[in-house]
């Protein structure tokens, strides 16, 4: 074959370039035309400020929480732990902090100490026992709800060490809280992991063919504990930043992130790098699904149907995702 | 009442211009056990599957059982009515079921009944296992048979189908390649069964590589060859020879198995006293710039040997020698393998060789990730500039690295994992069936490609049942039987025939060696 016509292959056709795009930039041209209708339906509420820095703000959590979990997931696992370590963490920094006055520096080295633990215990069930990652995290996640309502007495804590609600929400980089920045920093640390460095790769490798991963040389035990106690980690940094939004932990109401963040992951999938669980597109799918949630509860929807929008946009998204992976092996 | 338990007569198959069966005719006498023999390709599966309903024949190809003419193509399933059952190689058990739920499957996808009582089903199963003076336990699991046991537990459920369908008639049970994993003692108890079946009525096809088997069990056989029958005989005054070259088509004087012409070689690679399963005390050595093929009959564990060497499978034991390199077999892991320069290209691509849904590029750069990492991250030019390039030497068509892996036919992805291995420059190649789904045209770039990495140094051990394959591809093939060392061919000995007589004749000399 000549350089000239291997040059000329090289290049992909038009139209494939047109879809490529539609497809990338699609759920942030839909989050721009939700916000634009809602903005026009309510323009005094919904369309202010306010509305906006608090909704950037406090649904870090959820950003941290559902970048959290695409990790294990590029490495196809499950993690439905995330969100219990969420609440385990928040709930230890009340009790250390408010009950039995440990300084919140060393409070917050405590909740993320249990992640840490909670990932290696995640990671030795699935590598060693050979458990699906479902289960165990299933298990292990009730299992340390049950343990929050213990060490809480079931109780809503709060008066936390204002330092912590000081850092986390009360001070503002361009009107938009710290959290916020926060979340986004992590999302560029994490797309820099997965896009740019051999680490990231590997996973990505794990996730689409262990067999084939193993062959090529790689640990993938060891790739699949570490994405495993990375998410346990997200899920206990996500848990300071909960405890820090609301100035309080309560034993249960965490747990509610679990499924916005899969819907989200896998929304996320499907758009900026299409077919694969991808940083930004997660960031924008949770932008795009609290958008939508808090405009109908503007419009004076009840808000039974915040469960009713997550639950059909996760089951939206993966018949999504599974159309743009079916459509990615016809294509040519 | 007839005769004969089944007829195909002037039976064909065409599959796109390729004639796998051409104008074939197979008779099956009443209480015969009947040999069906030849090599990969010669078209027994595609009469088994026939017979199966999976191919539809050509038409003008004909179909009696006991005596009556039944229309082709079969509908899938209608075996079963026509009191016909199959035992296939992976014998389709449940090992977390037990026993008795493993033979009741059958009955129990077509069952409506409410209830069901599992002592009495148990006690059943007991009265079965009796008959052919079989001692399993209908409660027992099936993960805790052992092997031999599993195929006699699948042959009775065959068997208690067949005589279910046709009870006074007289059933036609297939059994396709039942011996291969099984050591001899055992097969031994696999015929007391057939023998027992048979003096019930019943009539046995048994399709296998292995003429010995087929000289001690059968009445009779039919060899195939290339689609045709190659001959059919009675086996009791028939010899071992005689079967061979109706296989292989052509006589051959006997080959002389003297010591491996191994005197004046340099070895790179010397493996010694390799176990894992299936493979028995097996040492090999290997020179620098040679093309070494392993070979055997199914069950001889000639495939398994490349994935013992590199850790893909766990080996019991065993020592690799590479260079000044020296590798306990047992605790070497593919890192380990490939640190020392060892690369696996596996045969089963889909699964283990590439990932189809991921750009060429991510998949050809896996091994090499740690050079493209300049500066400060990957250098996304760099992986796709190496790509293209490794496309263009290995002649990848087309040569567009962002396409995932699946868009190209398996030639070409073959090239890719090739061009994914090769590029490292490694001292030793490990191949299991290189050329497996990959069209004519690509074969020749696959050999290319190996034959220039042996020119540049480097040891290569392929894996192969392509007998023509490793003629054209191997300086030596060696030969397995039951997973040891029982034959070696070099230079003017290197053709499609001499190997396949080779492979035929083995399992006499790894006796020999057992013994």
């Amino acid at each position: 074959m000549s350089a000239a016509t291997a040059a000329a292959d090289e290049k992909p056709a038009r139209p494939r370039r047109a879809i490529d795009i539609a497809e990338r930039y699609g759920l942030i041209a839909a989050l721009a035309a939700l916000v634009v209708v809602f903005g026009v339906l309510e323009p005094t509420t919904f369309l202010t400020w306010a509305n906006l820095s608090s909704t950037l703000g406090s649904q870090a959590v959820l950003v941290v929480v559902t970048l959290g979990l695409i990790i294990p997931l590029t490495a196809n696992d499950f993690d439905v732990s995330i969100a219990y370590v969420l609440t385990l963490s928040s709930m230890l920094i009340a009790v250390l902090n408010v009950d039995l006055g440990v300084p919140m520096p060393l409070a917050i080295a405590a909740a993320m100490a249990a992640g840490w633990v909670v990932g290696m215990v995640n990671g030795w069930l699935i590598t060693g026992m050979r458990i699906h990652s479902l289960i165990v995290t299933l298990g292990i996640g009730t299992f340390l709800h049950g343990l929050t309502l213990w060490i809480s007495g079931s109780m809503t804590i709060s008066g936390l060490d204002p330092v912590l609600i000081d850092y986390v929400i009360v001070r503002r980089l361009f009107g938009i809280p710290l959290e916020f920045y926060y979340a986004i920093a992590l999302c560029i640390g994490l797309w820099y992991v997965f896009e740019h460095t051999a680490m990231g790769r590997r996973v990505l490798f794990v996730g689409r063919g262990r067999e084939v991963a193993r062959l090529s040389g790689i640990d993938t035990d060891r790739i699949r504990r570490r994405a495993l106690l990375a998410s346990s980690l997200m899920g206990a940094f996500g848990g300071v930043l909960y405890a820090g939004t609301q100035g309080a932990a309560d034993p249960s109401s965490g747990a509610a992130n679990l499924l916005p963040a899969f819907a989200a992951a896998f929304l996320g999938s499907t758009s900026i790098v299409p077919g694969r669980f991808n940083p930004f597109g997660a960031l924008i799918a949770v932008y795009f699904l609290v958008t939508g949630i808090t405009g109908l509860i503007f419009l004076g929807v009840s808000s039974f149907v915040q469960d009713m929008f997550y639950g059909g946009a996760l089951i939206l998204a993966v018949s999504l995702s599974q159309l743009v992976r079916g459509r990615e092996e016809q294509q040519l | 009442m007839a005769a004969e338990a089944l007829a195909f007569r002037n039976l064909s198959k065409s599959f796109g211009g390729q004639r796998a069966l051409d104008g074939v005719d197979f008779h099956l006498r009443r209480g015969e056990v009947h040999g069906l023999l030849g090599q990969n390709g010669s078209g027994k599966s595609t009469l088994i599957k026939i017979l199966a309903g999976y191919h539809a024949p050509d038409a003008g190809s004909a179909l009696s059982v006991r005596g009556e003419s039944v229309p082709l193509p079969l509908p899938p399933g209608r075996f079963r009515a026509l009191g016909i059952s199959f035992v296939h190689q992976h014998l389709a058990l449940t090992p977390t079921l037990s026993v008795v739920e493993n033979l009741l499957i059958g009955r129990l996808a077509a069952s409506r009944a409410l209830a069901l009582s599992w002592s009495a089903e148990a006690a059943r199963a007991r009265a079965v296992f009796a008959r052919y003076g079989l001692d399993l336990d209908p409660l027992a699991p099936v993960a805790k048979l052992s092997a031999v046991e599993r195929a006699l537990l699948a042959i009775v459920r065959a068997v208690e189908e067949m005589r279910a369908a046709a009870p006074q008639r007289g059933g036609v049970l297939v059994l396709d390649e039942p011996t291969p994993f099984l050591p001899r003692r055992d097969v031994e108890r696999l015929f007391a069964l057939i023998r027992g079946v048979v003096a019930e009525g019943a009539s046995v096809v048994f399709v296998s590589h292995d003429v010995d088997e087929v000289l001690e069990i059968t009445d009779r056989a039919t060899v195939l060859r290339d689609g045709r029958v190659a001959g059919s005989i009675e086996t009791r005054g028939a010899s071992k020879a005689d079967l061979v070259r109706l296989i292989i088509g052509r006589d051959l004087e006997p080959l002389v198995n003297g010591p491996p012409p191994a005197a004046a070689r340099a070895d790179a690679i010397r493996a010694e006293a390799v176990s894992g399963d299936f493979i028995n005390d097996l040492s090999l050595a290997i020179g620098r710039g040679e093309v070494v093929g392993i070979t055997g009959l199914l069950g001889s564990g000639y495939e398994r040997v490349p994935y013992l060497l590199y850790g893909g499978q766990p080996a019991r034991r065993g020592r690799l020698v590479i260079g000044a390199d020296e590798l306990d077999l047992a605790a070497i892991t593919p890192a380990r393998a490939i640190g020392a320069g060892i690369v696996l290209i596996p045969g089963d691509r889909a699964t283990s060789a590439a990932i189809g849904t991921l750009p060429i590029t991510d998949n050809v750069t896996m091994p090499v990730l740690d050079t493209v990492f300049r500066a400060w991250a990957l250098s996304r030019r760099g992986m796709a500039q190496l790509a293209g390039e490794l496309g263009r030497r290995f002649e990848v068509v087309p040569n567009r690295p962002a396409l995932p892996l699946s868009a190209l036919s398996g030639g070409n992805a073959q090239k890719v994992v090739l061009a994914k291995w090769l590029q490292t420059r490694p001292r030793l190649i490990l191949l299991d069936e290189p050329t497996q789904g990959v069209d004519v045209g690509a074969r020749q770039n696959v050999f290319a490609a190996i034959r220039a990495a042996a020119a540049d140094g480097a040891c290569v051990l392929c894996a192969s049942s392509d007998y023509e394959q490793l003629a054209m591809l191997c300086d030596r093939v060696l030969i397995l039987s039951h997973g040891r060392f029982a034959a070696e061919l070099a230079g003017g000995a290197l053709s499609k025939e001499r190997i396949a007589q080779a492979c035929y004749h083995a399992s006499d000399a790894a006796t020999e060696i057992a013994a």
